[in-house]
């Protein structure tokens, strides 16, 4: 049976419409996280005329969740007029913010204007974790608070944990947190490669020892068993569908205009300090490129035994190299989940071992030389 | 019977797909999708308007439908919001105060 959600995710997606929406206000902040993958200069943010007329249009187009996100949201001096103007277009609005700036009176303005969900990131329960990633003393304390000040004013807060290397044995620490503040916890294994493309903030990731821990904790994951299960091999219907949201009922506006199939797909599809944001979303070719795509299309993905189960992100697969490609840090998760590598891990296996033994020759060369 | 007046709730989100609302409760989150008959009263809902007028000249007018019965279940899906904290209803026109939940579009 599919949830009302779900129907009207089909309406959406039968009307070409963009059900839910994601726009950075801007990319500065008030932290400085370590893994964070954005640029915090200003290159020319969107005017708040700008933004409104947007939001005219994102609403005229049929939008209804629309996420306002950063960089830190409250760095922009507009932002509440931004926000009550999105709600006077009466979508449905979700925040994500480091909070740090939130006290009692903007708490209480969220809630007078309506707001659906604030995502918080937390990423330790330890002020000197935590700190040490946001580089700014205290930044916990003060995001805790305004969970409080959130919470207290009837708002629903869930905070977002992402797992790295150095906090991941926190994990249990922050759901605690959350448990003792009344509020949902998400964890995200996924680290983004920076925007200019350099990737060296994988290194924070977390592995697949990690991973292996994560997939096997009960308290997130609920029934191991069945989490972990290997997925029968796709049917003709599986390979017809389509990879993920992005480009099909969302996508994303940068804080300069620019419209991508996702937050986490850099593809720039087109701006609208240029043309219309429906022009974008219509008749832009790289967008309906994305929206061409199919599972059957996926190179090495379409056989691959997970298939059906692998949450395969084509906008990591697009940063990597090829949007009709694998994900490793899907794959990766993957092989972590079942224990069965994937047909990508696979096939970088057999090409590693190819680099080896081609590797090894002049060596062996050199030294009976 | 007296009267009934309704007002769409400021807090809640909505849009309109194909001239059929989906309107969330800014009290719970709980998401519901309305049919076509359902929308036009929705959207008709300004608190000054009384829900027979509203049926009358925008329900009848639109949908082939014998009056009683269309106030009827015009009435009890009223109620039915309602309850769910998305629409307001009184006997007395509602103040258009605070802004309206769908009122800009």
């Amino acid at each position: 049976m599919i949830s009302l959600m779900e129907e009207i995710e089909a309406k959406a997606l039968k009307l070409n419409i963009p059900l839910s929406v994601q726009i950075d206000l801007t990319y500065r902040c008030n932290e400085h996280c370590v893994h964070c993958y954005l640029d915090h200069e200003d290159h020319g943010e969107m005017t708040t005329v700008e933004i409104t007329n947007l939001l005219d249009q994102l609403a005229e187009v049929g939008v209804f969740v629309l996420t306002l996100s950063g960089g830190e949201i409250l760095m922009r001096k507009d932002f509440f007029e931004i926000l009550a103007y999105a709600r006077k277009l009466t979508f449905c609005i979700k925040l994500k913010t480091n909070a740090v700036m939130i006290r009692e009176r903007e708490a209480a303005r969220i809630r007078d204007l309506g707001v659906e969900t604030i995502q918080v990131s937390i990423y330790s329960h330890r002020p000197e974790v935590h700190d040490g990633i946001t580089l700014v003393p205290g930044s916990l304390r003060r995001s805790v608070d305004a969970i409080r000040f959130l919470t207290s004013q009837g708002l629903k807060v869930t905070i977002a944990n992402p797992l790295m290397l150095p906090t991941f044995q926190d994990y249990p620490g922050v759901q605690a947190l959350a448990n003792e503040l009344g509020v949902e916890v998400t964890i995200d294994p996924t680290i983004t490669p920076m925007m200019d493309g350099d990737r060296g903030v994988l290194s924070l990731g977390i592995g697949q020892k990690e991973l292996r821990q994560v997939f096997a904790d009960e308290s997130l994951v609920g029934n191991v068993e069945e989490f972990c299960a290997i997925s029968a091999p796709p049917g003709e219907s599986e390979l017809e569908s389509k990879p993920c949201s992005a480009g099909h009922s969302t996508c994303y506006v940068s804080p300069y205009g620019d419209v991508y199939p996702c937050v986490q797909f850099p593809l720039p599809t087109g701006n609208v300090r240029q043309q219309p944001f429906i022009d974008i979303w219509r008749h832009s070719e790289r967008m309906n490129e994305v929206r061409s795509i199919r599972l059957k299309d996926i190179s090495g993905c379409s056989q691959c035994t997970h298939a059906t189960t692998c949450t395969r992100c084509p906008g990591l697969a697009y940063m990597e190299g090829n949007m009709r490609g694998p994900s490793s840090q899907d794959c990766e998760k993957s092989f972590a989940r079942t224990g069965v590598p994937s047909a990508n891990l696979l096939s970088k296996k057999l090409s590693m071992a190819g680099l080896v033994q081609i590797r090894s020759i002049p060596v062996m060369s050199a030294a009976s030389a | 019977m007296s009267k009934l007046y309704v007002v769409r709730d400021a807090r809640s989100a909505v849009r309109v797909l194909d001239g059929e609302a989906m309107v969330m409760s800014g009290r719970d989150s709980t998401l519901f999708s309305l049919n076509k008959t359902a929308t036009i009263i929705w959207q008709a809902a300004d608190g000054q308007t009384s829900l027979d007028e509203i049926v009358g000249s925008q329900v009848c007018q639109e949908y082939d439908v014998e009056y009683a019965s269309a106030l009827q279940d015009a009435e009890n899906m009223a109620r039915e919001l309602a309850g769910h904290g998305i629409l307001q209803i009184s006997e007395q026109p509602i103040s258009q105060a605070r802004t309206l939940a769908g009122e800009s579009r």
